[in-house]
């Protein structure tokens, strides 16, 4: 048995960054295209960190982007409201990762507490938990005036870019792909497949669960700090049930447990999402019918319904591709 | 009004918790059968407002006048757009899956949530805004102390007590409840009896169908405004609330109901904000302390 490490994937990615940077620079790609394509990597860190807890441990959460508003909120009123950095100045950039990052550690101390109750509860009623919590994380900021109460956090400078995204959604699928392949990443799966056999082989359960909800909000809280630092927006609204769907319905289409297809999922439905809403709007205005944006969501909805019905282990199945794996063995 | 615990606060309790509970039974029903969250069933409940708004003006042209007798198709209509929808969702969505893990009900069930809300609101003839909800009956109030009764506390007492007694006996008296019961405690005894288990879980899909659809008529005249994404909320405290009084279990739903209806009018009394978190409050309590709910399972029947 040979074990081979290449780092295949950094170079996949500094191919990627070159290409559209080159392309970007050439005015090839607009802008336009440069903002999905960062809406898309945002996804990435948010599916392969749900993918963590959902397909890997198999602990059903619906919330999220609960996670992701806490990293948004905290990172957003670091930024605008107490240290009022400007975009314009050049050392502004290291306090707004600093920021991040704290926003990503108290989104962890969140999941850390969430991950409790997960304990006790299965499937169904884990559903239900977190859903109930992200309802009530949007409740909350829906009624802090500090931070804008329902009209959101406004005026987020624009600290995302490209380089930034990009290096934040490597670091994650790095980390969470290395912790996968760790003993703790086998113990995950061995919750997932069989939790009381894994508990029978001194798997410490209640460790790893938590260790999960952990770390996936901590990503989650990353990608929401950029998320508002892109948008230069933190809206309670972004971070409700449905949102959390849309991420879930990224690890399903790609297939769960596989940090591959989350990663095709979440670039896929990114453009399809915003060529539906191209697409929605030139038909209404080219047939003068009253078509509306809710025609996206349907479609989405159906999705869901047709990956579940007729293809339930989504585009990768549990496979992964070589390109991601660090570990080799043949 | 004063006090937070006044005889008024009690009795918009009780209202909230009698549309709480005809939604919490459709849950438990489905639950007791096929161990599903139905997570459509919030929007089951919506159908059922929007087939009692449509038919209110349709039949108001036939009837004259706010009779009992148009009340009486409004609610019949109701209970038939809930029924149906539930009808078309577990043919459609459910029972492919119906062998296949259980986490992929769950999701197809978000998915059938999420396409009725959508689809309702991308429908030109309906949209997505909120529409006033008519006064199907003329409005009556009596006073009692310092409480203002109107009659349509007591009718939505009323519809949700007549509809939980008959659904009682049809589980308790009647084949098809025996069938019901068979099947929510062994599907393949069940199927060795010689039940058609599929035509089992239908029918109590309708039943909850039905069940969420009257109290979408119920809501709409109580609280006059109606809109696609009206079963969210209410569905999910529903839900809560048959978590709260164990689910599975009739009388549980019907108890959990008023408990959560009565405490959520004293919260929201108290504050809003609490108010709107109260179920999700009561919801992780429940689950903490005591997770199969007040009526475990062997002090009542489960069906």
């Amino acid at each position: 048995m040979n074990v081979r490490k290449l780092p295949r994937f950094l170079i996949a990615v500094v191919l990627f960054y070159i290409v559209v940077e080159v392309l970007y620079r050439t005015e090839i790609l607009n802008g336009y295209l440069l903002h999905i394509i960062n809406l898309s990597l945002i996804y990435v860190i948010l599916a392969t960190s749900l993918n963590l807890i959902n397909g890997i441990t198999g602990q059903f959460s619906l919330g999220h982007m609960g996670f992701a508003g806490v990293g948004a909120y905290v990172s957003g009123s670091l930024t605008t409201l107490i240290l009022k950095l400007s975009v314009t100045n050049p050392a502004s950039m290291l306090p707004f990762l600093l920021s991040i990052i704290a926003g990503g550690v108290v989104a962890a101390f969140v999941g850390f507490l969430i991950g409790f109750p997960s304990l006790r509860l299965k499937g169904d009623y884990l559903a239900i938990v977190t859903l109930g919590f992200g309802e009530i994380i949007r409740t909350i900021f829906n009624n802090i005036d500090a931070v804008g109460g329902p009209r959101g956090l406004l005026g987020i400078p624009k600290f995302s870019n490209f380089t930034v995204i990009l290096v934040a959604a490597f670091l994650t699928v790095v980390i969470i792909r290395n912790l996968i392949e760790s003993s703790h990443g086998r113990a995950m799966l061995s919750i997932r497949e069989n939790e009381l056999a894994a508990e029978l082989v001194c798997v410490n359960t209640t460790r790893y669960k938590v260790m999960a909800s952990t770390f996936g909000a901590f990503f989650a809280g990353i990608a929401g700090g950029l998320l508002a630092h892109l948008i230069q927006l933190a809206h309670p609204t972004q971070f409700g049930f449905i949102k959390s769907v849309e991420v879930l319905i990224m690890i399903y289409a790609g297939g769960v447990g596989s940090l591959t297809g989350s990663i095709l999922a979440a670039f896929g439905l990114t453009f399809l999402s915003e060529g539906l809403r191209l697409g929605i709007r030139a038909l209404a205005d080219a047939t003068g019918l009253p078509i509306g944006g809710e025609w996206r969501m349907v479609v989405y909805a159906l999705l869901l319904i047709f990956i579940m019905l007729f293809r339930n282990e989504g585009l990768m199945g549990m496979r992964e591709s070589r390109i991601i794996k660090n570990v080799e063995v043949d | 009004m004063g006090s937070i615990f006044s005889l008024q606060q009690i009795l918009n309790g009780l209202q909230l918790g009698s549309i709480y509970a005809l939604i919490a039974l459709g849950y438990t029903l489905v639950y007791g059968i096929v161990r599903l969250i139905n997570f459509a069933h919030g929007d089951f409940f919506m159908i059922g407002a929007y087939a009692a708004y449509g038919s209110f003006y349709m039949f108001n042209a036939l009837v004259a006048g706010r009779s009992g007798t148009l009340a009486f198709l409004v609610l019949l209509a109701a209970m038939i757009g809930g029924a149906s929808i539930a009808y078309l969702t577990n043919k459609f969505a459910y029972k492919p899956l119906r062998y296949k893990p259980k986490l992929s009900s769950l999701i197809t069930a978000i998915g059938v949530s999420m396409f009725i809300e959508y689809f309702f609101s991308a429908l030109p003839a309906i949209g997505p805004s909120y529409r006033s909800f008519p006064d199907i009956l003329v409005r009556k109030e009596i006073r009692l102390g310092n409480a203002v009764i109107s009659n349509l506390v007591i009718i939505d007492l009323a519809v949700a007590a007549i509809l939980m007694v008959g659904l009682t006996l049809l589980v308790r008296k009647t084949t098809l409840g025996k069938a019901m019961r068979a099947v929510s405690q062994d599907k393949d005894a069940a199927r060795l009896m010689g039940i058609d288990i599929e035509k089992v879980i239908s029918f109590t899909f309708m039943v909850g169908g039905a069940f969420a659809g009257a109290a979408g008529l119920l809501a709409g005249m109580t609280y006059p405004r109606i809109f696609p994404y009206m079963g969210i909320l209410p569905g999910l405290k529903a839900f809560i609330a048959a978590v709260l009084g164990g689910i599975g279990n009739i009388p549980g739903a019907m108890l959990g109901a008023y408990i959560m209806g009565i405490a959520e009018t004293f919260a929201s009394a108290y504050n809003s904000l609490i108010g709107e978190g109260i179920a999700f409050a009561i919801l992780i309590l429940v689950l903490l302390i005591r997770p199969r709910g007040l009526l475990a399972e062997k002090i009542a029947d489960k069906i």
